[in-house]
């Protein structure tokens, strides 16, 4: 059999149609993936849920929540930043792995469009994300969580969770990038722990020390948290403090400023792999 | 100045990389249809220049067209002109073999339904039509290359480059590969290929360029190299030391030649014209004088060898013999055949 030479795309709309069929085709590949190693999906979608059951009602007893209310209505706002927080180690290992193993390599050397690596990646990653949300969602109306505004203002929250999740997209893209190593995941899983403990997800920052409190406070993963808190009318955000009072906008301002450094690193990088 | 009849044309390339030159100033032609072996030790460049060719590497100076498409600024074109098939495997571990296939071929602009089929093609061609559906993780390092070779050639590229595609397999998984680039190149395909082993460039490469530091030292057909490079030598290791004296006369006689001495390895070796009658004679010879030999062998110049006959100084360190693969052929440029037992007279 002989394959005709495709040839390379001269106009805009044929360049576009090129990245948008390459970077399904990359999609494609991380849902079978996830098809292959239905196990391990399975377990990152159950992690945490245990985390919740472990802080809902293990710990949960000893818990307050300032300004009074159910701590698991506290609780699950922080608990879908986390899943949001923790899918940064699958963008970099998937991204690290590829670089490691010359994957990229061949993707650079094939007449293939150059964004497709990037579209394909950040769309599994956000279908994934999304995915994660239902699971937790669910989790969380089984465990009395409800949200008591608008559907609207629901559906705002959830789009905060996914925006954050896409700044920390390019964060996992450019260190994959950038440390190319997929062990380095390890380093990634117990750093992200120190993020979550360290923000206003399980506890309130009042309850901290004097400059944990505001470090806490000032942790972007609190803006988020603050923001959905805010949204879906669950205990805990109201507050004294300005970045208390201007969640939203922190909810916004700290995903677009991460987009705005990492994704021009990580073009700048994976640019850079050619010299 | 693109030349039809070239498949890969390159002049001065230069690479630097950081205060290492890898690049200086590296001239290639490669005229279509032809097998060019890039023959050099660890560290020489081989990779840089690969890679080059093959649009992943910026260079700093110099030009090169491949497929008579400038590398630079005609990279689409040459992508769609080559396969690549780098030093290690590149597939997705998780994927089958098959789904391999099937995403590169998509990926190259194949129509579903002939990606699905150039995939079923390719596995059965390289013998992996049975292990198709499970996933590469459970590959064997040969049949992980040879899906990476299947990969390179989707689009039945008139250029292929191949980046040291042998080492680390078992002799069968070489000869494999071996047959998969002849036949290739019997229906046309132009393949650069680079190799540590001499013995590789032997059998597949119609010109073998040696490169060193970053520039060719020597180039010419593997006859003229050898040639070049001196000849086959016996190599006799003793039972006792105070034979040493006695056996190097002896080869000295049978070869003509001056015998060289190791006290320390009780080894004597001298270079050989007739190979077998100076092994027969040899053995013949040591028996006749009661002299017992641990081990007699024959054997062409090394890489490192070469490299101190064309350069003058030693390989560097790591030299041609790849100490990571358990399946070196001894040494790095062993004899053209993959049958051990042949390659070496042990007694
Ligand atoms: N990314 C890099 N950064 C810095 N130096 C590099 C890089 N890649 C290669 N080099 C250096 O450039 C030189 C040539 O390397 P190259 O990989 O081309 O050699 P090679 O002939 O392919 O060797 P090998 O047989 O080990 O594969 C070496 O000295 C190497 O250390
Ligand atoms: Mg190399």
């Amino acid at each position: 059999m002989t394959v005709a030479i495709p040839s390379p795309p001269r106009t805009a709309l044929h360049r576009l149609r090129w990245a948008v069929v390459d970077g399904w085709t990359i999609t494609r590949r991380d849902l079978i993936h996830w098809a292959r190693q239905p196990v391990q999906v399975v377990v990152g979608l159950l992690f945490p849920i245990m985390v919740v059951l472990m802080f809902g009602y293990l710990f949960g007893g000893g818990m307050s929540v300032p300004g009074g209310g159910n701590y698991r209505e506290f609780l699950m706002p922080g608990m879908f930043a986390m899943t949001v927080l923790f899918g940064i180690e699958g963008t970099y290992t998937a991204i690290a792995t590829d670089v490691s193993r010359g994957v990229t390599d061949r993707f650079r050397s094939m007449p293939m469009a150059g964004s497709a690596v990037v579209v394909g990646r950040s769309t599994a990653d956000m279908l994934n994300a999304v995915l994660g949300l239902v699971v937790m969602v669910a989790c969380g109306l089984l465990v009395g969580w409800r949200w008591h505004g608008t559907v609207g203002a629901a559906l705002a929250g959830f789009g905060l969770l996914l925006l954050l999740r896409f700044a920390l997209l390019w964060l996992g893209i450019y260190l994959g990038l950038l440390l190319r190593n997929p062990e380095a995941v390890v380093a990634m899983q117990i750093l992200v722990w120190p993020v979550l403990f360290l923000s206003n997800a399980l506890v309130s920052p009042e309850t901290m020390p004097g400059w944990l409190g505001m470090v806490a406070e000032g942790n972007p993963l609190s803006a988020t948290v603050s923001a959905t808190r805010e949204l879906f009318g669950n205990p805990g955000w109201e507050g004294d403090s300005w970045l208390r009072q201007h969640a939203l906008a922190m909810a916004l301002g700290w995903p677009v400023l991460l987009i705005g450094i990492f994704l021009p690193l990580s073009v700048r990088r994976y640019r850079r792999l050619d010299r | 100045m693109s030349d039809p009849d070239l498949a890969v044309r390159a002049e001065g390339l230069r690479k630097r990389y950081g205060d290492k030159l890898a690049l200086a100033g590296l001239d290639l032609t490669v005229p279509a249809g032809t097998v060019h072996g890039l023959l050099g030790p660890n560290g020489a460049g081989k990779t840089t220049a690969v890679r080059i060719l093959g649009t992943l590497l910026r260079f700093d100076a110099g030009r090169a067209e491949v497929a008579g498409f400038d590398v630079a600024r005609q990279a689409d074109q040459v992508r769609l002109r080559i396969g690549l098939v780098g030093q290690h495997a590149a597939v997705d571990e998780i994927l089958s073999g098959r789904q391999n296939l099937a995403m590169f071929g998509r990926l190259y602009h194949l129509p579903s339904a002939v990606a699905d089929r150039r995939a079923d093609e390719l596995l059965a061609r390289f013998g992996l039509a049975d292990t198709g559906g499970k996933p590469v993780g459970q590959y064997s390092g040969g049949m992980r290359r040879r899906l990476d070779l299947a990969a390179g050639l989707i689009l039945a590229p008139p250029v292929l480059f191949l980046d040291e595609p042998t080492t680390g397999l078992d002799p069968r998984s070489r000869n494999e590969v071996w047959t998969a680039v002849r036949a290739l190149v019997s229906a046309g395909t132009t393949v650069l290929l680079t190799t540590q082993y001499l013995e590789e460039a032997d059998q597949l490469a119609d010109q073998i360029s040696v490169i060193d530091d970053g520039r060719i030292v020597a180039e010419g057909t593997p006859d003229g190299l050898k040639s070049l490079l001196g000849r086959d030598r016996i190599d006799v290791v003793l039972h006792r030391a105070d034979d040493l004296p006695a056996a190097a006369a002896l080869l000295g006689r049978v070869t003509g030649g001056p015998a060289e001495l190791d006290q320390d390895n009780r080894r004597v070796s001298a270079p050989v014209r007739d190979r077998m009658a100076a092994l027969t004679e040899v053995v013949r010879g040591l028996d006749d004088r009661g002299i017992t030999a641990e081990d007699i062998a024959l054997r062409r110049p090394t890489l490192d060898e070469v490299f101190l006959h064309l350069t003058g100084t030693g390989a560097g360190t790591g030299t041609g013999t790849d100490p990571g693969a358990g399946t070196d052929p001894g040494v790095g440029a062993g004899v053209p055949t993959p049958d051990p037992n042949e390659r070496e007279v042990a007694l």
